[in-house]
């Protein structure tokens, strides 16, 4: 971590309050996740269901430490030379054509084979260099001057094989290359890695990062973020929405509606140019939270009772601050 | 001078962050040498002034899942408790004294309500005369809980109160406990006090002597504190090892839910290992296809090549339980096991047997293992088992459905009351299933005694194996998924 870096976040607080000028709004944790994943150099691993902000983290974070976000994919299949770094063969194979000459020439006066060899040696390390290297995100990551933010995102779908590949990168801030050696990071990036569980990760990868379970935020958390990412919502509104959206947590539905389905309601009720909600508003919205059949016809089962609950926790606490 | 305050500070709370490691380890959280390491680089970092900081930061330190954490994080909480039982004595040393007051008020009136003003008051006008004379004696009486409370914990650290591991050990470490704070002193002073003639001396013995049987009676609770934070881990140890080793057909109902729980967390185990589509190189099997595409940035010359793969089949599984008797609880096992592995496999069919054999899945897919069981059991179980008949259901019944990708695990004790053994069923299914493996949970040496068919059925079977535990019952489905193609 560059000293420049470090002096940005002289305590948790600052961390809290750089993510929300980032207009990222965290909780407590979270703050504290990544103040000392700054301070220790350890990567955070991120976990929690779909749509909770994980990798919007990873960018709220790039944007306050100033650094640029490089962004890792991950899926099944994925090797090292997409990840880390490819050789450009086309180049190398176009330069070798056009300095055929060149080297046709340089070895005319080599009187023998042993001497033309000890030529060659001279000048082969050449196609081997970074020249000829292109870097995949892993490899600029550890190349940036200023650092930078890593995003591995969703390493649960990536084989096993590239988790443990990984965990070089992860303890050691260091790469190696077969060709060349072991690069090391110039500054060692801020590495968060995301998973949605599909699969257990290995002990030695959970070992290595810190664990930041990030769950469903709390009401006034959740009304803290409506109103950073869709600020055009009134607070009658905002308290409903949340409070219905709060609430539909606690039915049994097959996928439960995230912070990002709650930020996209409040969007589609803001369009609807809706001030309050309503039973009739609900039910033809209620497909921008719900996305399964099944849960959909819950939803639209319980929308009545849902809505008066909200209206009625929403409001009379708007009118005891008035 | 207070850079060494310092490092003495730090040692202690050092000590202060291993004794919570061991604490969350005895609770279950998985803690590592290096998670250790980081727990103190992470106090370091953080510092303990903000407890709410510092329980954040080491969850997120040494806790890797959700279940994790809130172990952790109940450890964190009474672990530190124990400090603020310090700062609070107030009230439970009335708790704890208020008992002894109704049965014997002129006792236990002053010595619990005597609080620091009046206890004080006393002690002072005391010191003239003969006064309590030890150290605890006089906390006791002017009921500096604070005091005691800082005593006990020297005095349990100076023990080793944190190596607690069993609950007979509470007497043994609170008297050890009492005897540092200084007890033999407060005895002899009251032994000494009650030979007196002076009768104030007599009640000032009184009083130590109810002070006495409430510091023991406290002590006991902070060991048994104690031990419920460290004593933990070996407790489950102990108690879980056993249960592995347990014989299923002789488990006492209480253990039950325990072993429920056991099983649970074998089968995830299995689950998370086997759980993906896995595929296996078949070396030598050039794909062409992928080779080209691997190969375009080299002209398509095939410097790296890519062999086919083969996927390996989840295996299905039809599972023939004999639910009579003994052999039930074993069934209840498998079963269990089979079920909570769902995922990790195609498809599981279960059938039970006594006299008559059915297909149980459905009751198995629906109802919890429990209720299933029941249900299972007074439909088929308790009837005099017949091998023959029931393998002459099941071809009926599950054969058509046998192929070569199908694991046969068959339950049972093969005593089928002299009927007869329908063998030539037992090879039609071996010669038909990619492997059968029958579990027996008797021991090897009793197969074949009595009534019992299992050598006649053994040549028609891949595997063969007394099955007693859950020990047994999960290197046993380990092996099936492992060496399933």
């Amino acid at each position: 971590m560059s000293e420049n870096t470090l002096t940005k976040v002289p305590d948790i607080a600052a961390v809290e309050s750089g993510l929300v000028s980032a207009g990222y709004i965290p909780n407590r944790q979270i703050a504290t996740a990544l103040f000392l994943a700054l301070r220790l150099q350890k990567p955070i691993l991120v976990e929690g269901p779909a749509g909770v902000g994980k990798t919007e983290l990873a960018k709220a974070a790039a944007q306050f430490l100033d650094l640029p976000l490089i962004r890792m994919q991950c899926y099944e299949g994925l090797d090292e030379s997409k990840a880390l770094y490819e050789w450009k063969y086309g180049k190398q194979l176009l330069y070798t054509q056009i300095l055929k000459d060149k080297l046709g020439e340089s070895f005319k006066d080599a009187e023998d084979l042993g001497a033309a060899m000890k030529k060659l040696n001279s000048v082969s390390d050449i196609f081997y260099s970074f020249d000829f290297l292109e870097p995949r995100p892993l490899l600029r990551a550890l190349q940036l001057n200023q650092g930078a933010v890593l995003l591995v995102d969703e390493i649960d779908k990536a084989d096993e094989e590239f988790e443990a590949f990984l965990l070089e990168i992860l303890s050691d801030y260091q790469v190696t290359i077969p060709e060349i050696g072991t690069v090391e990071a110039i500054v060692p990036p801020v590495v968060l890695l995301t998973s949605n569980n599909t699969r257990d990760l290995g002990d030695a990868m959970k070992r290595r990062c810190l664990h930041l379970h990030i769950g469903y935020p709390e009401q006034k958390l959740e009304e803290r973020i409506i109103d950073s990412r869709v600020p055009g919502v009134n607070e009658v509104l905002r308290k409903q929405l949340v409070s219905f959206v709060q609430q539909l947590r606690t039915i049994d539905l097959r996928k439960l509606p995230s912070v990002s389905e709650t930020i996209d309601w409040a969007r589609a009720l803001l369009l609807l140019h809706a001030n309050e909600l309503d039973v009739e508003t609900v039910q033809t919205t209620l497909n921008v939270l719900l996305k399964f059949e099944g849960d959909m016809q819950t939803g639209h089962k319980r929308a009545g009772e849902l809505t008066y609950k909200a209206v009625r926790e929403g409001t009379p606490a708007v009118q005891a601050a008035d | 001078m207070s850079a060494t305050q310092n490092i003495a500070a730090s040692g202690q709370m050092n000590e202060v962050i291993l004794r919570l490691l061991r604490a969350a380890r005895g609770n279950g959280v998985r803690v590592s040498v290096a998670e250790a390491i980081d727990a103190f680089n992470t106090a370091a970092v953080i510092g303990y002034d903000d407890r709410q900081a510092l329980r954040d930061s080491l969850s997120l330190t040494i806790a890797k899942t959700a279940e994790e954490k809130a172990l952790f994080e109940h450890c964190f909480d009474l672990y530190f408790r124990r400090e603020a039982v310090a700062r609070q004595p107030q009230q439970s040393a009335d708790g704890e004294t208020s008992p002894d007051g109704q049965g014997t008020p002129s006792q236990g009136g002053p010595a619990a309500a005597g609080g620091v003003g009046g206890g004080d008051g006393q002690g002072g006008s005391m010191g003239s005369g003969t006064g309590a004379g030890s150290a605890l004696g006089k906390m006791l009486l002017s009921n500096d809980e604070v005091g005691l409370s800082a005593a006990m914990e020297t005095a349990a650290e100076d023990v080793g109160v944190a190596n607690i591991s069993l609950f007979t050990q509470t007497n043994m470490y609170a008297r050890r406990i009492l005897d540092r704070m200084g007890m033999r002193a407060l005895e002899e002073e009251i032994d000494r006090l009650r030979n007196s003639d002076n009768p104030e001396d007599a009640a000032l013995a009184e009083r130590l002597e109810a002070a006495r049987a409430g510091l023991g009676q406290r002590t006991r609770e902070f060991v048994e504190r104690q031990l419920a934070l460290f004593g933990a881990e070996t407790r489950r140890e102990i108690r879980e090892g056993a249960l592995r080793a347990a014989q299923l057909s002789s488990l006492d109902r209480r253990d039950f839910d325990r072993m429920h729980g056991l099983v649970r967390e074998m089968a995830k185990r299995i689950a998370s290992k086997y759980g993906r589509t896995r595929h296996r190189d078949r070396k030598g099997v050039l794909d062409i296809r992928r080779t080209l595409r691997r190969n375009m940035s080299f002209d398509a010359i095939p410097f790296r090549t890519v062999w086919k793969r083969e996927k390996i089949d989840k295996p299905k599984v039809m599972a023939i339980c004999d639910v009579s008797g003994s052999v039930a609880q074993v069934a209840r096992f498998l079963l269990l096991f089979l079920y909570t592995l769902t995922d990790t496999m195609r498809d599981i069919r279960s059938f039970a047997f006594s006299a008559d054999l059915i297909e149980v899945s459905d009751i198995l897919a629906r109802e919890d293992i429990e209720q299933s069981i029941v249900k299972i059991v007074e439909a088929v179980g308790f009837r005099s088992t017949n091998y023959g008949k029931s393998l002459e259901d099941f071809d009926a019944l599950g054969m058509p459905d046998l192929d070569r990708k199908t694991t046969v695990i068959i339950l049972g004790d093969a005593r089928g009351n002299r009927n007869e053994a329908r063998v030539d069923l037992m090879e039609k299914i071996f010669n038909r299933a990619n492997r059968v493996i029958w579990l027996n949970p008797e021991h090897r040496a009793s197969w074949g005694t009595g009534d019992s068919d299992m050598l006649r059925y053994l040549p028609f079977c891949h595997q063969a194996s007394t099955c007693g535990t859950v020990a047994h019952l999960e290197r046993i489905v380990h092996d099936m998924l492992r060496d399933s193609t």
